[in-house]
């Protein structure tokens, strides 16, 4: 709730806000497809060069997870520390670092926690592979049950069953005989 | 059934015993406490001022020599007022602490050391939380063991309180001793 609170408040505090507030409808409907943009607030204080940067820096604030308020990349909190995290960022992109690179720098710091991409080693192994190696457990499973399940099926009928489902199937009385 | 087809039944209910070990496992952990991916690092490279003098530059080789603490704290936070009184009663008994006042303002900070008591030997200034961002400082307080060689070995996030002092730090500290002399 407090961080809804947050929110609210940072909303009001853009200059843009209160002015479209007081425009009525029209504002308010701006006001909340703005809103629809969880990005709007962290890239406003943001000049890029270029679409390319900014993209890349939406990108690579959405891939990290903000230490303090878990559960929120560092584009979604408003913590102090995710707006050290974003300004680095940004600051990063400016000197002209690879992507890697700053993903790197955060690993190296926060550890593998601060990237919600795990990254692939040994101990990573069971959550990227896990499912794969269940799946065809079960699948190996599934195939032996069934083969061994056809081959309790007798394969033919006898001929006095045969003779039966004639009956049967003809629907002549010798049977109820 | 022959037997090799009971061994293969088995083996779910053998994998949903291991998932209920993490599981459990998992349970126990508080996931807001997160390692450090600085432990048996040395500390990494800065240039700050300290908090008493802005004019006195400090780096990594002047917390250097003696087994050491590094405490992150803010007079913004509540916690480490918590266990200022630890820090104190710890630097009464000899143990070298060096500060990080972490995104703070120094007037304040210095206002907090004049009134409740100064136990630290140096203080770093990091207003703007930059070394904090190297050391990988996630929420003030916390506090960092050091190594003669400035080598972090250990970190606690949260109050320094007596439990925490015996159970985490002291046996590391005998370690390092008992590996050094």
């Amino acid at each position: 709730m407090n961080a809804l609170l947050r929110r609210v408040r940072a909303w009001v505090s853009i200059p843009a806000v209160p002015a479209l507030l007081k425009g009525g409808l029209r504002g308010m409907l701006i006001l909340v497809l703005l809103m629809a943009s969880p990005l709007f607030a962290a890239i406003n204080a943001y000049e890029f060069k270029d679409p390319a940067q900014e993209q890349r820096f939406r990108h690579l604030i959405e891939e990290l997870r903000c230490p303090k308020c878990q559960n929120q990349t560092i584009a979604d909190s408003n913590a102090p520390l995710s707006q050290d995290l974003r300004q680095r960022v940004y600051t990063m992109l400016e000197e002209g670092r690879g992507d890697a690179e700053i993903i790197e720098f955060m690993v190296a710091r926060y550890g593998d926690f601060i990237t919600y991409r795990p990254p692939v080693k040994p101990a990573t192994w069971l959550l990227w592979f896990g499912p794969f190696v269940l799946l065809a457990a079960v699948a190996l499973g599934v195939g032996i049950w069934i083969r061994r399940r056809a081959r309790q099926i007798p394969p033919e009928l006898s001929a006095q069953e045969r003779e039966r489902l004639r009956l049967l199937l003809t629907g002549s009385g010798e049977e109820s005989k | 059934m022959s037997r090799r087809l009971s061994v293969l039944l088995a083996l779910p209910l053998a994998g949903f015993l291991v998932l209920l070990w993490f599981l459990w496992r998992g349970l126990g952990n508080d996931p807001s406490l997160l390692p450090s991916a600085l432990i048996d690092r040395p500390l990494p490279v800065f240039k700050a001022a300290t908090l008493d003098d802005p004019g006195r530059i400090v780096t990594p080789a002047d917390l250097k020599g003696d087994i050491a603490l590094l405490n992150v704290w803010a007079t913004w936070c509540p916690s480490c007022r918590a266990e200022h009184e630890m820090l104190r009663g710890l630097a009464s008994q000899g143990v070298i602490i060096y500060g990080v006042n972490y995104k703070d303002e120094r007037d304040k900070a210095l206002d907090w050391l004049h009134t409740l008591g100064n136990p630290y030997r140096l203080n770093i200034d990091d207003a703007a939380g930059q070394l904090g961002i190297d050391l990988g400082v996630y929420g003030a307080p916390e506090t960092y063991l050091l190594d003669a060689r400035g080598v972090i070995r250990y970190r606690h996030v949260g109050v320094l309180d007596d439990q925490v002092w015996r159970e985490n730090f002291l046996p590391r500290i005998r370690m390092l001793k008992g590996a050094s002399g």
